[in-house]
């Protein structure tokens, strides 16, 4: 009898320990840990792990410890939803930070909208942070090439670069090197469908011209076809925007077609990680990308308040991970570090970590960007949050 | 860079012969990619007629052993290669063992989704392994592509394609000749009369795994160069492998081959004339129409595919 009863002390002891561990800030984190997109979601796991120890080491927020619930999406739109619904409705998270892929935010941001709370991408596209009624529209005005989004979804923000200014960004430098006629390649994944439709849009507010649409699947082994077709129709560039393997393979068959010097090849931004280089073997060398400033961090101008976090980061990832850092592990550090100072103000209310993001996230320096978020501006930064980069020697260089 | 000087059009375009010459050379590379993989699912199918959709993962394991080996260990090419395959063809026998031994009774559907999960399974060791960034292997030979009347191809195709049609006379002899590769044809038509000849069926079932594992091995080792490998590559590669074993005929060598081949070509020339968001839909398409007309494939005969369950 005496036993059992110390038995249901012990018990009760137990329980009383786990959910004073349970009563952390949790935050829900989707990343496609494994699946095609798995090197865009395995930094931002890693980053994720990363600065929950660092939270929880410096006495958590305001002494209440982090809990960061990571949930693998595997790429796929279907898990994406699975797992978001589980660490909304099970989990009770205030917030939600993913997905890495903007077909799985695409697919996330509906349930977050009808269980209204706030929703962190760490995806490119315009359209998840801007509703399609105000996607249409300025599609559809008389000059589409210079409309900006005024509306934007209530519960759903992101931290990475718009793709539409990762655009605004190459056409800028087209106009400069005074390129008139571009060849666009696209991978018709969601990434790939949504830089097409910018390409497209804003192409007229730079005087330029679109003489070739190629597309092709993420898991193509050759796409010679397509830019031998770029190269026949007169493109003075060629600007690619897919991701992974792919992308290396566009830029080996691009220089085997003797290409280089020539024509161009300008790579949208997802080509920023070292290792892509290497595999390229050589093929690499004059290609141009627009980046974000994580990469390439030594050589960011010391002046740019950017610069200690993109240090701290960057040396601090490569020394626990022991491999590059990328610019997408920098979304995961802005979208957790954004959510943290949001808890630490205003606690686990969604509606109130809501409106801190919209209106307190001002010249906030992020590995992104400086970010300044607004209600018709979810993303907080522009065109200043790149730099055009050319590969020279296997090193990004700034542009010329 | 220096200023991109405005190219009046056409100065760096290409005459009408060397886009056609090109799109040709384009569509027999990634040709003779799916024609390696094909190759694999025939002899897997001429023994036990399953479908091995696990196939792609041996092409996958291929490429990624292979560059552990000869870039990771740094050993030379000629002893990373045959390394390579004698890997590959013990992952074979174990996945022979465990996965379709055991259940040898079990019905002919039974097994095809097995080494679908044999697919899933090895995946995710390939990627505990390797993580999940693309690796890619060095050319066979080095230099830069070959140019031919101004369109390019690069020299690791024709490594491909050479090795392709090896294989392809090997199998021949191999399935022709030799009275191992008679007694596995035989199992597949029907095990029990194999059997009753004394045949012993159990033995030809293994020797297909181990040698289908073989090809996949050459398959991976011979593509990385071209299109790079990682873990998650095999279910793609198999996917166009299989429509080109189809087409060209299952079971036949020289069909899967060829039929590779026609897939990569009307793939290229969709790209070239009608337009590449529709490359894939129009070789699929194209892949159906042939099977309304003649089910058996280009090359298959008939009454074979009436004995056959599949």
């Amino acid at each position: 009898m005496k036993k059992s009863w110390i038995a249901f002390l012990t018990m009760v002891f137990c329980i009383t320990l786990t959910q004073s561990v349970w009563a952390a800030y949790k935050i829900g984190f989707v990343a496609a840990i494994t699946g095609p997109a798995s090197w865009i979601g395995e930094p931002e796991k890693n980053t994720a792990v990363m600065l929950q120890e660092w939270i929880n080491s410096a006495r958590g927020i305001s002494g209440v410890p982090v809990e960061i619930l990571i949930e693998d999406s595997k790429g796929m739109e279907g898990d994406a939803v699975l797992a978001t619904k589980k660490l909304i409705e099970r989990d009770k998270v205030p917030i939600i930070i993913g997905s890495s892929t903007t077909g799985e935010s695409m697919a996330m941001l509906p349930i977050c909208e009808r269980a209204e709370t706030p929703m962190i991408s760490m995806a490119s596209a315009l359209s998840i942070v801007t509703p399609e009624d105000e996607m249409k529209r300025m599609e559809t005005s008389a000059q589409p090439w210079l409309e900006v989004a005024k509306k934007q979804r209530y519960w759903i923000f992101k931290v990475a670069e718009k793709d539409a200014d990762n655009v605004e960004k190459i056409y800028m430098y087209c106009q400069a090197k005074k390129i008139k006629k571009v060849g666009i390649i696209t991978v018709s994944s969601g990434y790939g469908v949504e830089g097409r439709r910018q390409l497209k849009r804003l192409a007229r507010k730079y005087g330029i011209e679109i003489v070739a649409d190629e597309l092709y699947e993420m898991r193509d082994t050759d796409m010679t076809a397509q830019l031998t077709k770029i190269k026949a129709s007169g493109a003075q560039a060629v600007i690619n925007w897919s991701f992974g393997p792919a992308q290396v393979i566009v830029t080996k068959n691009w220089s085997d077609l003797g290409m280089r010097g020539k024509i161009p090849l300008i790579q949208s931004g997802a080509f920023g990680n070292k290792n892509n280089i290497k595999l390229a073997a050589g093929a690499a060398e004059g290609v141009i990308v627009v980046l974000q400033r994580a990469v390439f961090a030594e050589k960011v101008d010391p002046k740019n308040p950017q610069k200690p976090v993109l240090m701290k980061y960057k040396t601090e990832y490569e020394k626990r991970f022991k491999s590059d850092v990328s610019t997408f592990g920098g979304h995961a550090y802005d979208a957790i570090m954004m959510t943290t100072e949001a808890l630490k103000a205003v606690g686990p209310d969604k509606k109130k970590i809501r409106d801190y993001l919209e209106t307190k996230i001002r010249y906030w320096p992020g590995v992104g960007g400086m970010f300044n978020m607004s209600p018709s501006d979810h993303t907080g930064f522009g065109t200043d949050g790149m730099e055009m980069i050319e590969v020279v020697k296997g090193e990004w260089e700034l542009a010329k | 860079m220096a200023e991109y000087r405005a190219s009046p059009f056409g100065l760096y375009s290409m005459s009408l012969f060397s886009q056609i010459l090109q799109f040709l050379f384009s569509g027999l590379t990634v040709g003779s990619i799916y024609g390696m993989v094909a190759l694999g699912f025939t002899i897997i199918y001429n023994a036990t007629a399953i479908i091995n959709l696990a196939q792609g993962e041996f092409v996958m394991l291929g490429g990624l052993i292979m560059f552990s080996l000869t870039v990771g260990a740094k050993l030379p090419l000629y002893v990373g290669f045959p390394l390579t395959i004698l890997i590959v063809m013990a992952i074979g026998v174990l996945f022979e063992r465990f996965a379709i031994h055991p259940l040898r009774n079990a019905s002919l559907l039974t097994l095809i989704i097995i080494t679908l999960a044999a697919s899933t399974l090895f995946q995710g060791i390939a990627m505990f392994i390797w993580g999940k960034d693309p690796y890619t292997l060095p050319p066979f030979t080095s230099g830069g592509p070959v140019i031919i009347s101004g369109a390019m191809i690069v020299p690791q195709t024709f490594w491909v394609l050479g090795t392709a049609m090896t294989i392809v006379i090997l199998l021949g002899l191999f399935f022709e000749k030799t009275i191992v590769g008679k007694a596995m044809s035989a199992c597949s038509f029907n095990p029990m009369a194999a059997s009753l000849m004394g045949i012993n069926v159990r033995k030809m079932v293994l020797l297909s795994f181990v040698l289908s594992a073989a090809l996949g091995a050459v398959a991976g080792i011979m593509i990385t160069p071209i299109s790079l490998m990682e873990y998650h590559r095999g279910p793609v590669l198999a996917v166009k492998g299989f429509c080109a074993a189809v087409l060209g005929g299952l079971g036949i060598g020289y069909g899967a081959v060829i039929g590779g081949f026609i897939i990569g070509i009307l793939e290229s020339f969709t790209t070239a004339l009608i337009y590449s968001g529709f490359k894939d839909a129009v070789a699929l398409f194209i892949l159906l129409f042939i099977l309304c007309f003649k089910p058996s494939g280009i090359f298959g005969s008939e009454e074979v595919g009436k004995i056959k369950e599949f």
